[in-house]
């Protein structure tokens, strides 16, 4: 039988392996994106949980508003990344570091 | 009564408003007319007060007009105290302005700033008369320092002049040294009594009496004498005592009837009136009593002998202003505080009188000051020179004028006097009477007599003042030649100060005077065989031999003491000492406040020095700003972590 605490872990794997793309990507800002959505899945799986072990449904919904966010997210961030290609010609993170002070 | 009281004081107030607010509108006539009928209805009133005190047996008033504050159980008053003291010196006060007031409109008739003018002196009219009628310490230090503000002012009247600048800014500062001392001593008697209010404080004077100041743990101070002292050092700058006298000289820059009203007759015996109306706190501390002795006694010899070798007319009286002022004080000291407030009301009269027709003089001569430059004026202005006479007369202490009375009595007053320094004092007043009546009598001769010495202009034009000076010259001379023969009596000896003036019985040296006194016929007759009288006709007789008959032998004694001469002209070097030690100390420790601790520390250091450790600090942590966006994400990843941890952990 498969308890809580089974499916809270993979979440939190799937949540560490998205902070290590992160953080070890230095390549592909398209990776870094993808992260960002796997992160945003690992609290689904985590709303998706609760709600199914504790007989509540609010979490379900909850994913799906989650989700539609996320889709409009990932729009605006590729229409941005296309504006950047265009502009610097190269998607690479190391070249991106026009934050620095 | 109290409505009487509050129009005495507010007349002059108000007067002073329209002349100064709406000068322009109401012009000069306007002005001339409100001023003089505020002060006039003021004077009135004085003397119908005085009169009711005197004649009808009035009970003394003690009253407070108005609350100003409540604070931790002090209560701050506007009130009044009017016994036979306070109203002798209003009935003097507004008299003495009153002239003056009518005096100006002959003197300032060309100046433009009449109204101005008119406004001031209704302004420290009002203040005099606050200063005088106050019933605790705090209207006292008001009216003190309203005095001192409108002296300033007036010193200052002619703001065009450098000279004029300089000497009230000398004034005011000479001025706030001794204000600082009476602060203190208010402040003291505050501590130790708990009240400002006059009769509060002078049951409670015991209290003071008893305490110590402990200093350290071996020295301690009785807290009456410095209580005493530093009410004393106030009275020093307002009254121009040594060392704090410098600013007197100076403030005849001023216009003269201001120098008549303001810095001879009434403003500079505010100090005076003062330490005569705390006598039952000074007569408590011998010490003290010992320090204004020898304080006035110097001031009486030292500063009339720089009147015998000043030149400008003006100067001859100031000098001769602050001996009497020493006189006065030496009488303070010498406990006999009834002759010194006498000769402070027969030297108001004198003094203002003197004053005024140097003025008249110094019209005449087309404001020509140097007595160098007059000379033989008896036959262009007879009315002038008759009324000045009689001031002279008065103030060398001539048998049978005001200033005799006033002025002999205190001499032996000092005489009978055994405390700490009398001996000294005694010297110095007695010395102090040839010296009056030698710089007197040659002022009176250079400008009156001899030779005309002025140039042929100004000859040409010579002549009597108008009525408006003369009037208030001969109605000034009245008094003054007068006065003495009616107030001896009462005000020495007889009951007059009762209940305001307060003398230990050990102390009371007019007691012994009066038991010799039999009436002022008699005071008269025993005083042609003492010295003082002989010693001023002794002055007299010099001063008409150097100056009129023989001046050559003037030259020959400034030739022969010409040590003596150049200390004197140099004026003891107090000017040079106060100008290149104390201001350039001042301004020396001022430069270096300035280099170390504006520019060096709160500058360099606290202002700049923040900013340049802001701007390092950031050039440091600019490295942590890489730019890459997975820096910034470990960054908050650690942190999230570090929360949690304290979360968890803590």
């Amino acid at each position: 039988m498969i308890s809580l605490t089974h499916v809270l872990a993979l979440s939190g794997i799937l949540f560490a392996i998205a902070v290590a793309g992160v953080f070890l990507n230095r390549k592909n800002i398209i990776v870094l994106l993808m992260c960002i959505e796997l992160m945003l899945l690992a609290v689904n799986f985590n709303f998706v949980a609760f709600s199914r072990f504790r007989g509540d449904l609010g979490g379900q919904i909850f994913v799906f508003f989650i989700l539609t966010v996320a889709a409009a997210e990932a729009a605006i961030g590729l229409a941005i990344l296309v504006v950047l290609f265009r502009e610097r010609s190269s998607i690479e993170v190391e070249d991106l570091d026009t934050l620095q002070g | 009564m109290q409505s009487i009281y509050l129009t005495i004081v507010l007349a002059p107030l108000i007067a002073c408003i329209i002349a100064g607010l709406f000068g322009k509108s109401i012009g000069r006539v306007g002005a001339h007319s409100i001023t003089i009928l505020g002060v006039g209805i003021s004077c009135l009133l004085s003397v119908y007060v005085l009169y009711l005190l005197t004649f009808e047996d009035m009970a003394p008033f003690n009253g407070t007009v108005y609350t100003w504050l409540l604070s931790d159980g002090v209560q701050l008053n506007v009130g009044f105290l009017i016994d036979r003291l306070s109203a002798l010196m209003m009935a003097v006060v507004t008299f003495v302005s009153l002239m003056v007031h009518i005096y100006t409109i002959g003197y300032m008739a060309d100046d433009d700033g009449y109204q101005r003018f008119f406004s001031y002196i209704s302004l420290f009219t009002f203040s005099m008369l606050m200063l005088v009628m106050a019933n605790n310490f705090l209207q006292l230090f008001f009216g003190w320092e309203a005095v001192g503000v409108v002296s300033y002012l007036l010193i200052g009247f002619w703001y065009q002049r450098p000279s004029a600048i300089f000497a009230s800014l000398k004034a005011f500062l000479v001025n706030r040294v001794g204000d600082f001392g009476f602060v203190l001593g208010i402040a003291a008697v505050l501590r130790y009594t708990g009240s400002l209010d006059y009769a509060s404080v002078f049951s409670h004077a015991n209290q003071i009496a008893a305490a110590q100041i402990h200093i350290t743990d071996t020295v301690t101070w009785s807290a009456i004498t410095f209580t005493c002292i530093c009410l004393f050092i106030g009275a020093m700058g307002k009254s121009a005592q040594v060392p704090l006298h410098i600013w007197l000289p100076d403030s005849m820059e001023g216009p003269t009837p201001i120098s008549a009203l303001i810095h001879a007759a009434t403003m500079v015996t505010a100090g005076i009136f003062m330490v005569a109306r705390m006598s039952p706190l000074f007569e408590l501390s011998e010490t003290a009593l010992s320090f204004v002795l020898i304080i006035g006694a110097t001031t009486a010899f030292f500063m009339g002998l720089i009147g015998i070798v000043a030149n400008d007319i003006k100067r001859v009286i100031a000098y001769s202003t602050l001996s009497q002022l020493g006189y006065m004080t030496v009488a303070l000291g010498a406990s006999a505080y009834s002759a010194g407030i006498f000769h402070l009301m027969t030297h108001a009269f004198f003094k203002a009188l003197l004053f005024l027709a140097a003025g008249s003089v110094i019209i005449a001569m087309h404001h020509e000051q140097d007595m160098r430059k007059m000379g033989g004026l008896k036959k262009y202005m007879p009315i002038t020179y008759w009324t000045c006479l009689i001031g002279c007369l008065a103030l060398i202490g001539f048998p049978g004028t005001s200033g005799f009375f006033s002025k002999d009595s205190l001499i032996e007053a000092v005489g009978a006097s055994h405390r700490v320094g009398s001996g000294y004092a005694y010297i110095c007043v007695v010395t102090g009477v040839f010296i009056t009546a030698l710089y007197t009598f040659r002022m009176f001769i250079m400008t009156f007599l001899g030779k005309e010495r002025m140039d042929h202009h100004t000859q040409e034009h010579l002549h009597e003042s108008p009525w408006v000076v003369t009037v208030p010259l001969i109605l000034l001379a009245i008094p003054s030649a007068f006065i003495g023969w009616f107030t001896v009596k009462p005000m020495l000896f007889g009951d007059f100060f009762e209940g305001a003036i307060y003398v230990a019985p050990a102390n009371n040296v007019l007691e012994h005077l009066a038991e010799e006194f039999h009436g002022p016929g008699a005071f008269v007759l025993t005083a042609l065989t003492a010295l003082p009288v002989w010693l001023a006709g002794l002055g007299v007789l010099v001063a008409y031999t150097c100056f009129l008959w023989r001046p050559a032998l003037a030259d020959a004694a400034e030739a022969r003491l010409k040590w003596l001469y150049t200390i004197l002209v140099e004026k003891y070097g107090f000017d040079w000492f106060m100008e290149h030690v104390i201001m350039a100390g001042a301004r020396r420790i001022g430069s270096g406040l300035w280099r170390f601790g504006d520019q060096a520390v709160i500058d360099e250091g606290l202002v700049n020095g923040s900013a340049r450790t802001v701007g390092w600090l950031g050039s440091v942590m600019r490295y942590a700003q890489s730019g890459y966006l997975y820096h910034y994400a470990f960054a908050m990843i650690l942190g999230l972590a570090g929360f949690l941890m304290w979360l968890i952990w803590r």
